[in-house]
């Protein structure tokens, strides 16, 4: 007969051994965004040794070379980061929205099999090449309908941004609506709603964690982007006015600077202080989200 | 089938010839029978035998399915709902359908009656609300949920939520409504509650209900059709059925000699 009652040693080792190590992967990341932070607000700190506070958030002059007087204003900097994302979203959220509900729910099986690897391709272009796309096409296009001397503003990368925002809001906005049980469906056109009513009224209402989800995702992709933003928005530093004035994000600032700043002088730091703004500014917005759905789900058991 | 099956009553719905595929495979095979008018009618049958294909066919809900092919006529009150022009929303406005698992939306009580209200004809906000609450009643719902109507629908139990949903197709004012196997994913007191509401609702609609459970059908129903491998082996009285079936198969199935 068969005992049940020994197992072996080795197998036993071997199952605790699998066990701590996925649990190790599981708190590393947490070290790693606990470590990031630390870095940041360490380095970020002597900053305000020099700087004023107020002056930091509320000029927006940024001028930390300058002989005379070096000035560390950063909001137009941050109205800058603003604009560019918020005008990606603008374009990327409804047109994404638009092409995941087209895929999920009017596309054939065969259309929907070959569009969205290829949108997921999407994601997979270099930043820089985006830049490139943009240095080179939008921006003369740009300038040409608006009849502005160049094409390197706000307006251009957002819409290099929405590019390449658009594959994660499609992507996870048709994971979710797919995932969105054929039960309600069913019993939406029971009723007598049509297809676009169902959409509208009973789909995405259902698929909003995900919906949201992708938007976050798309947002911190666009708030966070460098090369593109660096390469297609002007750099210009002043505060900006609306999409077709050049402008010069938080991000595109830091690697612009950081390069040739000389180490642990107040720019320097400063520098790292822009970074830790940039970190917050996400983290808040995905806590934010993070607490509507929550709330809207717990609403909905 | 003709309708001299019951004198007292209108056809309220006519299948004739009806044929269903899908894909290659045959569901339905060659259905003709008529359903009587503010009648409650059992669809009794084994698994796999074509029942709720059969009651999805009077709602055009296999229209969902891709591969799915008609061919024959479905006459309700005269109008063939096959025909090229049916307005698919208007038709399932008149045939009502009650799903096999409670199906509320992720919505709250309220929302969940007003749906078919508010995705048809624009009604004021108070109409919705008498509408709402006569509906409740009508399922015999309305003193369990009257104090907390702006609760998520998905907290009241399997048996409510059945219950919710019929009261949800009973706002539309449908005509006829169709049960797909109503109580197999609930207990026996909330299916209890179930089958005493369709013997209130025989009152003023036509019932089509679809049970693998020959108890219920026998308690339910005036009449009732056995289908046996998408074809329709008899249909008749229900105390008939149950007595005195003429067919073998029908009498070997409701002994419980196979199902």
């Amino acid at each position: 007969m068969a005992s049940v009652k020994k197992k072996g040693l080795i197998s036993d080792l071997k199952e605790r051994l699998i066990q701590h190590l996925f649990e190790m992967s599981g708190w590393l990341a947490l070290v790693v965004l606990l470590g990031i932070f630390a870095l940041l607000l360490t380095t970020a700190i002597p900053a305000f040794k020099e700087i004023n506070l107020k002056e930091f958030f509320t000029s927006s002059r940024w001028d930390p070379t300058s002989p005379e007087k070096p000035e560390y204003g950063i909001l137009s900097m941050v109205v800058s980061t603003m604009l560019v994302t918020a005008g990606a979203l603008a374009i990327a959220f409804p047109l994404g929205l638009g092409v995941a509900a087209y895929l999920s729910d009017v596309a054939s099986h065969k259309v929907r099999e070959i569009v969205k690897p290829v949108v997921e391709l999407l994601a997979a272009i270099p930043s820089v090449v985006v830049g490139f796309i943009g240095l080179t096409l939008v921006g003369p296009l740009i300038a040409r309908i608006f009849k502005l001397s160049n094409g390197l503003n706000a307006l251009n990368g957002s819409l290099l941004l929405a590019i390449m925002a658009l594959p994660t809001v499609i992507s996870i906005s048709e994971d979710s609506l797919q995932a969105v049980p054929q039960a309600y469906v069913e019993a939406s056109l029971a009723l007598g709603a049509n297809r676009w009513q169902t959409l509208v009224r009973v789909k995405i209402p259902a698929a909003i964690s995900g919906i949201a989800a992708s938007f976050m995702l798309g947002l911190g992709r666009a708030i966070g982007e460098t090369m593109t933003v660096l390469m297609a928005t002007g750099n210009a530093r002043s505060f900006p006015h609306g999409f077709l004035d050049s402008v010069r994000t938080l991000s595109a600032n830091i690697a612009i600077e950081l390069g040739e700043v000389p180490y642990y002088t107040t720019h320097y730091y400063a520098l790292f202080a822009l970074g830790l703004i940039l970190f917050v500014m996400t983290f808040v917005i995905n806590l934010t989200a993070d607490l509507i759905l929550e709330k809207q789900k717990r609403k909905l058991q | 089938m003709d309708s001299r099956l019951f004198p007292e009553a209108q056809a309220k719905i006519i299948v004739r010839n009806l044929n269903l595929y899908y894909g290659k495979k045959q569901v339905l095979k060659n259905l003709n029978l008529e359903l009587p008018e503010k009648r409650v009618t059992a669809i009794i049958g084994p698994s796999g035998c074509g029942k709720s294909s059969f009651v999805r066919v009077l709602n055009r809900m296999n229209d969902l399915i891709p591969e799915a092919r008609v061919e024959g006529q479905v006459l309700i009150d005269g109008e063939n709902i096959y025909d090229s022009d049916v307005d698919l929303a208007a038709l399932r406005k008149k045939v009502g359908m009650v799903f096999q698992k409670p199906n509320p939306f992720p919505k709250s009580i309220f929302d969940n009656i007003a749906y078919g209200l508010r995705v048809g004809n624009h009604r004021k906000p108070a109409e919705i609300e008498a509408i709402v609450e006569r509906s409740l009643k009508q399922a015999a719902l309305w003193d369990e949920v009257k104090d907390r109507l702006h609760q998520s629908a998905l907290r009241l139990s399997g048996g409510q939520q059945q219950r919710l949903c019929i009261a949800r197709a009973l706002a539309v004012e449908p005509e006829i409504i169709l049960f797909d196997e109503p109580c197999s994913a609930i207990d026996p007191i909330a299916t209890a509650k179930v089958e005493e509401l369709i013997h209130q609702l025989k009152k003023d609609y036509t019932v089509v209900i679809v049970t693998h459970n020959m108890q219920q059908a026998a308690r339910v129903s005036d009449f009732t059709a056995f289908l046996w491998l998408g074809e329709l082996v008899e249909f008749d009285r229900t105390e008939k059925i149950f007595t005195n079936p003429k067919n073998k198969l029908t009498e070997d199935y409701i002994t419980g000699r196979f199902g």
